[in-house]
């Protein structure tokens, strides 16, 4: 069913053609950082609608709580205190997937299926098919995806791709009160982020930029950062790609390689077989 | 069992080809992919407000359920009432925490009594403490009741008692909180949502 209103544009170590007759609509999420405030509820709505709960952890003195994404946290307010040409910022970013367009951790997945690209644009784990491996972990450019000791398995935000089927945003954006978080098709999101750009120039911040990184093809998930020309400082890498590995080890010419050398490693052992016969091996020695 | 060192060789061999092959896509089964199921399909919604604070956000509790007679319900899930004028679907942190506040183990679910001098709770009925808190109102109004001031005038004012209103309150109910009230002549009236 859900194979037919949300069809898969690309999927984990396959070499799957999926339906693509049907025009999907692009969705994203807009994450306005000048409107953010901090307050956590999108990490709480997260927690509650995913039904996750982490263990009560210590507090290391930052806001950041807890002090890292996991298992147990998909979304997270990262709070940085940075020097900036403009003085001390308190910068504050709700970190977690960004959905990529060429998703990094998708392309160096080697279990079929465990992670699947919508025709919407989200990019979803499934857990059940996960071997939990953890190269998905290496081929994130953001530092995303958390593997759970207990079963190894590979967790991250879904962008609430069970919402977003039947027709709801995710819960992250409808509980924001301040309106930080939009949720919409990616060119609406777009359009929105450049209104605040005019907006953020007008009250001073004339380096605001939007965070739709094309060294991942893109985002569906969309940043309006008020220090537009320092994304560093809010955690988020300068010029995010998936190392170009990823691609050659997941690519038709490195399988070509691996299947000719699994052949002609047999095709040796048994020419050797046939030349010298088995070895001989003294039993004191064995 | 014990493995020779050729024998160790070839179980690797083997397995090495084996996982090698699956790598390469010769995987055994085909998984479906499918997202998660959505959870509030047949949940039954009942409109409520939050009870934190002053702002008073709708909220719709979600219950397992469709209240048949053998069904017991059970909240599963709290979002935000997206046609509620005050919030429109947002939540504060706490707002969209209500889940865990509904479940938490150390929610006061029933009257509890301690006695003067004592330092034991013990569980009341609710028609036990309702007879209570009214016989003790009675009695301190009967008492010290003002009639008038110092100067003649009639106040009828009754200063030794306040009231502490709930934040979730409704208008009307706040409007009869406050008539009730001062019928009585109370004057300390306040407001938890001032929290």
């Amino acid at each position: 069913m859900a194979l037919q209103s949300l069809d898969i544009r690309n999927r984990s170590a396959s070499t799957f053609e999926g339906p693509s007759a049907r025009q999907a609509l692009e969705v994203a999420k807009l994450i306005d950082v000048s409107r953010c405030i901090g307050c956590k509820a999108c990490q709480s709505a997260c927690m509650e609608w995913n039904d996750l709960r982490g263990a009560v952890g210590v507090n290391d003195g930052l806001y950041t709580n807890p002090a890292d994404l996991d298992d147990q946290t998909w979304t997270l307010m990262r709070f940085y205190e940075e020097n900036l040409p403009t003085g001390l910022q308190w910068l504050i970013l709700k970190d977690g997937c960004l959905h990529c367009a060429e998703p990094g951790c998708l392309k160096s997945c080697p279990s079929p299926g465990a992670i699947v690209q919508y025709a919407n644009g989200i990019v979803d784990f499934h857990e059940e098919s996960c071997i939990g491996c953890g190269y998905c972990i290496s081929g994130c450019p953001f530092n995303i995806p958390r593997l759970r000791k207990e079963d190894s398995k590979v967790y991250k935000c879904t962008l609430c791709s069970d919402r977003v089927s039947v027709g709801l945003e995710p819960a992250c954006v409808k509980t924001c009160p301040t309106g930080a978080i939009h949720f919409g098709s990616k060119a609406d999101m777009l359009f929105q982020a450049q209104g605040r750009l005019a907006d953020l120039a007008d009250r001073g911040f004339k380096n605001a930029a939007v965070y739709d990184p094309k060294g991942v093809g893109g985002t569906h998930v969309v940043y309006v950062l008020p220090h537009g020309d320092h994304p560093e400082k809010y955690g988020l890498p300068r010029r995010p790609s998936v190392s170009p590995l990823v691609a050659l080890w997941r690519s038709g010419f490195a399988r070509t390689a691996g299947v000719v050398t699994m052949v002609g490693v047999a095709v040796a052992g048994i020419l050797h077989y046939m030349r010298h016969g088995p070895l001989e091996v003294p039993e004191e020695k064995e | 069992m014990t493995v020779t060192r050729r024998q160790f060789v070839q179980i690797a061999a083997g397995g090495i080809g084996a996982t090698s092959l699956a790598a390469l896509g010769f995987s055994p089964a085909r998984a479906l992919a499918d997202t998660r199921a959505f959870k509030l399909t047949h949940a039954t919604e009942t409109r409520n407000t939050c009870p934190y604070c002053s702002v008073g956000c709708g909220v719709i509790l979600y219950a397992l359920g469709d209240r048949a007679k053998n069904a017991h319900t059970e909240i599963i899930h709290v979002e935000g009432d997206a046609d509620h004028p005050v919030n429109r679907g947002t939540l504060c942190p706490k707002g969209a925490g209500l889940l865990d506040f509904i479940r938490s183990p150390d929610r006061l679910q029933f009257p509890e009594y301690r006695a003067p001098g004592s330092s034991e709770w013990k569980r009341v009925s609710w028609d036990w403490a309702v007879d209570r808190i009214a016989r003790l109102v009675k009695d301190d109004r009967d008492k010290n009741l003002l009639h008038k001031n110092a100067a003649g005038v009639t106040v009828n004012r009754w200063l030794t008692s306040g009231f502490l209103a709930a934040s979730a309150s409704s208008n009307e109910t706040g409007y009869l909180t406050v008539k009730i009230l001062r019928a009585l002549g109370m004057t300390a009236i306040d407001n938890q949502a001032r929290v």
